[in-house]
């Protein structure tokens, strides 16, 4: 089942030319920023890949273009390449704009992952940079409040949402205290 | 012990406890308060406030109280077992969320279920979008006060999870929607059933606006309250019936249409005001227009599988005569080795508080190698920073309640 | 000890053992029983998702009220803490405070698959289980119970409070403070 064709109905299929012609205006104004840019047209997204040094400058462009919201912001870890993924899902409320959305990508250093944050160009940012913060340990460079968001200030283990945490276990018998 | 000192430890331990008597720059007062989590007004978090006098001057959301870690953990399940997972958080509409992680193993493995499952299933996310404004309405009453509000939304939504109980079999967990269809097909009588709770709820609703809507009580604490101007939920990213009643007409319904969505009728219901009041009205015609989707679908449902012929084929006889005769889908075992290929897939659904993101990272395994979700309350949680300071204390029930906002839902 | 002495002894320390032989006396021992099994109210400790179903059981159609229960703000006039689903290490910390902050007899129910050992989240790094947090007296399976499990724990409680007098950890407590108290008359 895995190799079968998407079945893409009639009205995908203008959608999809809409999203690709998207795609390449998008490409001409991130000329020299975006290593990458590309329209997925089964989920209506187009992938934009920077370097870790011009995400402010990309960010800046697509926010002039009328993206104007993050709706999520984390990272994806990859052990083996060493890197940890930066991704933006960045979205529009603007009428011509709502359908499309765009997937900011950089490519960080695992062993210290640094990052401009993007609460200056899109506020709505702020909380997720925190999450991201706690759980891959992404540190965003001027962001005005880097502290915990959802776990225990106490937590032990560091970046419980990289690959190589390992979730601690108990042996049998072992009763913690784990209100103190 | 003196009588007094008993009040003041209650109050100081269980409803506010205040901890920090500090002295601002100008020379004046800021109490912190901490609200809740023992609080009835204060959910599964903890809501750090400043004041001056009974000004709130900056307010800390404290969230995390419910942090379960789903995308840890369904990076260690199959791709079936993080359907249920997918559900908890948000137990008031579990089936918006289902069809968004569904949705994005479907576009993985490029398949589209038939057109009768879409059907069903955007029949069940409306009931449970009724029956979770229905909840947010009697929370808020409460918060207010109306305590007539809170016995009616908890009463009528039982009506619709009734509903849902007879299409899926549980209250509010269904687990209705698989890759490639539903599990169920619907019952003969259901329906009939379902016209019958219709109809007595746009009869309630007129009630509603006269007990509740148009009560002068609930108009004073709500109306320019907590205004949230248009341009700020832009900028800060704010979804679902907030960002509407703020004057920004978006839906995902319309916007990036799923399931049935296209081919129903129905209007999306947008305010200018942006205070509480907007809020809570926006909700209320949410009702009446999901009341209008079920009633199109109903109507237009168009017949056929509810499974997709290609898992259909793999069913064996037993199965197949489960599935002939009851129309029951019986998981084939592909479900427990559900391998999409690699690759990426992002899909987005409007919940019963606004839009929830799903992407997947799938490394060809069958589990998911990353799992992205961020969920309408986890988008909403910043305007407790942003939209709460500059308001009376008192107020911030009234802001709270209106907000709808679900803490399980945020913390995920 | 700021109370009048008298010749008879501390007085404070008399009332309250005359008290105590009082309440264990018959009548009055069942008619304490029968008021706290009718009365028990729980706290507005909203712990997890099942407090969704606990709203439901609360609210009309299952109106546990007529059970003599309802959510009451102040842990210090309530009697019962329901756990409602998971209980993550941040909520365990809250609601082992709760407990701590509650008068003695206090019961505690735990509601859902999660609160007995994690339940769908068994492997999750920031769930604990209930009873190393504070000693549960009724479980409830289900993911969600339903209302009617609710309910059925409910009456459970009271039954067990009529047949079994109040609970063991409260035995224990009553026994650690005769002891002080034996303690105390010694020195006298």
């Amino acid at each position: 089942m895995a190799s079968q064709q998407p079945q893409i109905p009639q009205q995908r299929l203008a959608l999809g030319k809409a999203l690709e012609e998207l795609a390449a205006r998008l490409s001409e104004h991130l000329k020299g920023v975006a290593t990458r840019v590309e329209a997925d047209k089964r989920s209506m997204v187009i992938n934009i890949e920077v370097d870790r040094s011009r995400i402010l400058e990309a960010a800046k462009i697509l926010s002039s273009l009328g993206f104007d919201h993050v709706k999520s912001l984390t990272g994806v870890d990859y052990p083996d390449k060493g890197v940890i993924e930066l991704m933006v899902h960045i979205g529009s409320y603007s009428r011509g704009l709502r359908r499309i959305m765009v997937i900011l990508r950089s490519k960080l250093d695992r062993k210290d992952p640094r990052a401009p944050t993007l609460t200056q160009i899109w506020p709505s940012s702020e909380f997720q940079e925190r999450e991201a913060w706690e759980m891959f340990g992404i540190v965003f460079e001027g962001h005005p409040d880097l502290r915990r968001l959802l776990l225990p200030e106490e937590f032990e283990g560091l970046w419980p949402g990289r690959k190589d945490f390992e979730i601690p276990t108990r042996k049998a018998g072992e009763v913690e205290e784990p209100w103190k | 012990m003196v009588a007094g000192s008993i009040a003041i430890e209650e109050i100081s331990k269980e409803l506010i406890q205040s901890r920090d008597l500090g002295v601002t720059e100008e020379g004046e007062r800021l109490i912190e308060l901490q609200i809740g989590p023992t609080h009835p007004g204060s959910g599964h978090m903890r809501i750090r406030v400043w004041v001056d006098g009974d000004i709130i001057v900056r307010c800390d959301p404290d969230i995390g109280f419910v942090f379960r870690t789903i995308e840890k953990l369904s990076e260690n399940r199959i791709y079936m077992k993080t359907i249920p997972l997918v559900e908890r958080p948000s137990l008031l509409d579990t089936t918006p969320m289902t069809i968004g992680y569904v949705n994005a193993i479907e576009k993985l493995m490029g398949i589209e279920p038939p057109p009768r499952a879409k059907y069903l299933r955007t029949i069940l996310a409306e009931i449970t979008r009724i029956a979770s404004h229905l909840y947010g309405i009697g929370i808020l009453a409460i918060f207010l006060g109306h305590s007539t509000g809170f016995m009616w939304g908890f009463g009528d939504r039982e009506l619709f999870v009734e509903l849902a109980n007879q299409l899926s079999g549980a209250r509010i967990t269904y687990a209705y929607v698989i890759p490639g269809g539903v599990r169920r097909d619907m019952p003969q009588s259901f329906p009939d059933n379902v016209e019958k709770a219709l109809r007595y709820m746009e009869r309630r609703l007129k009630d509603w606006y006269k007990i509740f809507l148009n009560n002068p009580v609930i108009e004073d604490r709500l109306r320019e309250v907590g205004i949230l101007r248009k341009n700020d939920a832009v900028k800060l990213g704010i979804t679902g019936p907030n960002l509407r009643a703020s004057g920004v007409d978006f839906d995902v319904r319309v916007a990036d249409p799923y399931e049935a969505y296209d081919e129903l009728e129905f209007m999306v219901p947008v305010a200018e005001e942006g205070d509480a009041y907007a809020r809570t009205l926006v909700r209320f015609e949410e009702i009446k227009q999901s009341i209008n989707i079920i009633r199109d679908a109903l109507r237009k449902m168009p017949s056929g599988d509810i499974i997709h012929p290609q898992i259909a084929r793999m069913f064996n006889p037993l199965m197949k005569k489960i599935y002939e005769e009851t129309r029951r889908v019986k998981f084939p075992g592909i479900f427990a080795s559900l391998k999409p290929p690699k690759g990426e897939a992002t899909a987005r659904v409007e919940a019963g508080r606004g839009e929830a993101l799903f992407h997947i990272v799938s490394d060809g395994s069958p589990r998911p190698y990353r799992f992205r979700w961020t969920t309408p309350s986890y988008r909403n949680v910043i305007l407790f920073k942003y939209l709460i300071p500059g308001h009376r204390l008192a107020d911030l029930p009234a802001i709270y309640g209106s907000l709808d906002y679900f803490p399980p839902e945020a913390d995920r | 000890m700021e109370g009048g002495l008298v010749f008879i002894g501390d007085l404070d320390l008399t009332t309250r053992k005359v008290l105590r032989w009082l309440i264990e006396r018959k009548p009055i021992k069942d008619i304490v029983e029968w008021a706290n099994a009718f009365s028990l109210w729980p706290v507005h400790l909203m712990t997890s998702c099942c407090g969704v179903e606990l709203g439901a059981a609360y609210a009309p159609r299952f109106d546990l009220e007529r059970y003599g229960s309802l959510p009451f703000v102040s842990p210090r006039q309530t009697n019962l803490i329901i756990i409602e689903g998971t209980l993550t290490r941040k909520m365990a910390r809250v609601a082992r405070i709760t407990w701590e902050q509650m008068a003695d007899p206090k019961f505690v129910i735990a509601m859902g698959a999660c609160a007995i050992d994690g339940g769908l989240f068994w492997n999750s790094y920031n769930v604990v289980r209930a009873n190393e947090v504070i000693p549960v007296d009724i479980y409830i399976p289900g993911c969600p119970p339903r209302p009617e499990a609710l309910a059925r724990a409910i009456l459970m409680l009271q039954q067990r409070i009529k047949s079994r007098g109040i609970t063991r950890h409260d035995l224990e407590l009553i026994e650690k403070n005769l002891k002080i108290e034996r303690v105390e008359l010694a020195r006298e």
